[in-house]
């Protein structure tokens, strides 16, 4: 199998503290990844540096085989939802539309053919009838769902979220997850940041438990149980044994 | 009517209407992505911070533009890399690094020149525009909106989300000092028509006005340009009707619109949203 994240030996910091310790996974077509991991563990720290927003101090970041620059197309990223200027003038389809310009490219405009794909993924959500609002005046789930809808207007091949569920409501949730296993099925690689560890068994095919370090990569079962999770979570343990997260 | 007659008579009626409408039109276009990028008061430091090269440009005797550019960017430059390279916040770096650039300015430009000319540099002059000025100014223009049509779509994307910018290999930064550039070559061009200290009231309040109005940006920065150009006009209008200052008399008349938008606006105006709060309250009431 062909991976489509390579890392090896990763170490990044902020300002000489380091988050990111001597980390190496690689991650296969069509898999479903959660990464999973206490507060301040460096999960999103991990995925910006993914994508180059952070500079490495150390290791290798290899996608589809190559520097992360010369790929960038084919990867959609769905930031952490409060990075935005709400009050921004733009509507919910001129914000899915974004997704189309790294294909339209320098000193051109989206066409009648970017915006007529740009409404059929606003519809794969299920907001096309909020089209013209603009963007502040959705609901946190329904915002989730747009930036879902403006990744995947990019046509990516490999989706990184960085918790996508937090603060949003059941039905965005739901239908976040079945597109997400749809795209999945279309052998579409999907990241995700989690910090819910109750339904982590049901959303992935494998997690990334990491606390600085990389504790453990591997299928939900191999990761769930209590010597694994013991390592990342030493404080938390008893009260997640209480909430029945781990056998 | 009168004043009609006076821009047919005369030549510098012409000029100074002609190139204040251009000011008017760059003005609101830049100040739409300046407000929206919260950058208010940096507008108000490159407008300060281009006096020491205006200064510099009249001792050389080059072309002002050439100096007014060089420290406006260098100030933009200076701020940038005190706030990111110390506690200092980034309104703090701006307040000090301009006021410095506008105070070591006008002892340049009081050792060089008489204090008519610091008077004219500060508050404007428009009636004294020369055929080389409106030119400058029309050049200026041309490069602005040529730059802003052809960046349209990254001057959106980063105004709007720097960290998907930043993920689509976008250079946040470059299209900040583009945009930094662009804003001193506007307030180069703003000098004349009203002056050094006025300058930030074109760029923010017609743009301002604009916001209140629209969900777009692309119609945002059409409005914004327009409420600039109409301000130009009916400002020069009473400015010369009633012998007032020009600069100033534009400004008056930009805050004027703000508040009719302020007020009015059909989705953000406070009369419309009191209106809308109360219906909705007679309606649950009954």
């Amino acid at each position: 199998m062909e991976s489509v994240i390579s890392v090896r030996e990763l170490h990044v910091s902020y300002f000489g503290n380091e988050v990111v310790r001597d980390v190496s996974f690689d991650v296969e077509v069509g898999s479903m990844v959660g990464i999973i991991g206490p507060n301040g563990a460096g999960k999103s720290t991990l995925i910006k540096s993914l994508l180059g927003l952070i500079p490495k101090d150390k290791g290798m970041v290899r996608i589809f085989g190559k520097e992360t620059d010369d790929v960038r197309k084919k990867i959609a990223y769905v930031p952490q939802r409060s990075m935005i200027d709400w009050t921004f003038p733009i509507t919910v389809m001129d914000t899915v539309l974004i997704g189309t310009y790294p294909s339209v490219g320098l000193f051109k405009f989206p066409k009648k053919k970017e915006k007529a794909w740009a409404l059929e993924c606003l519809r794969k959500v299920g907001l096309e009838d909020f089209r013209d609002r603009q963007i502040g005046e959705l609901s946190g789930g329904q915002q989730q769902r747009v930036f879902l809808a403006r990744a995947l207007a990019q046509k990516p091949e490999l989706l990184l979220l960085d918790e996508p569920f937090v603060g949003i409501d059941v039905a965005s949730e739901d239908t976040i997850i079945r597109i997400l296993k749809e795209l999945q099925f279309q052998d579409k690689t999907i990241v995700v940041v989690h910090h819910d560890l109750s339904k982590a068994n049901a959303y992935f095919d494998q997690l990334l438990l990491m606390n600085k370090d990389l504790i453990k990569f591997g299928t939900v079962d191999e990761v769930l149980n209590r010597e694994v999770m013991s390592k990342a979570y030493a404080y938390q343990l008893q009260f997640l044994e209480k909430t029945e997260v781990l056998a | 009517m009168e004043f009609l007659m006076a821009i047919g008579q005369y030549e510098f009626l012409q000029k100074a209407l002609f190139t204040s409408v251009v000011v008017g039109l760059i003005c609101g276009v830049i100040g739409s992505f300046i407000i929206l990028r919260g950058m208010s008061l940096m507008g108000d430091a490159i407008s300060h911070a281009v006096l020491p090269g205006v200064a510099l440009s009249y001792a050389f005797g080059i072309n002002f533009f050439i100096g007014a550019v060089l420290t406006g960017v260098l100030t933009a430059v200076g701020i940038g890399y005190v706030s990111q390279n110390s506690r200092i916040k980034n309104d703090t770096a701006i307040g000090i690094l301009f006021t410095s650039a506008f105070a070591l300015g006008i002892i340049m430009v009081t050792m060089l020149k008489s204090s008519t000319d610091l008077y004219h540099i500060l508050f404007g002059n428009v009636l004294a525009v020369r055929s080389s000025d409106m030119w400058v100014t029309v050049g200026i223009g041309f490069v602005v909106i040529v730059t802003v049509f052809a960046f349209f779509k990254e001057l959106l994307l980063t105004s709007f989300d720097p960290t998907i910018a930043a993920a689509y290999g976008l250079r946040n930064n470059l299209i900040h000092y583009l945009l930094m550039t662009l804003l001193t070559m506007v307030t180069v061009a703003s000098l004349q028509t009203v002056g050094i200290v006025l300058v930030v009231a074109m760029l923010i309040t017609p743009a301002a006005t604009a916001y209140l109005l629209t969900d777009r940006l692309s119609i945002m920065i059409f409005l914004a340009g327009g409420f600039g150009m109409l301000s130009a006009v009916i400002g020069l209008y009473f400015s010369f009707t009633y012998n007032l200052a020009s600069g100033a008399t534009i400004v008056v008349v930009a805050t004027v619109l703000f508040f009719l938008a302020f007020l009015f606006s059909r989705k953000y105006g406070v009369v419309w949203k009191s209106i809308r709060a109360r219906q909705k309250r007679v309606e649950l009431s009954k």
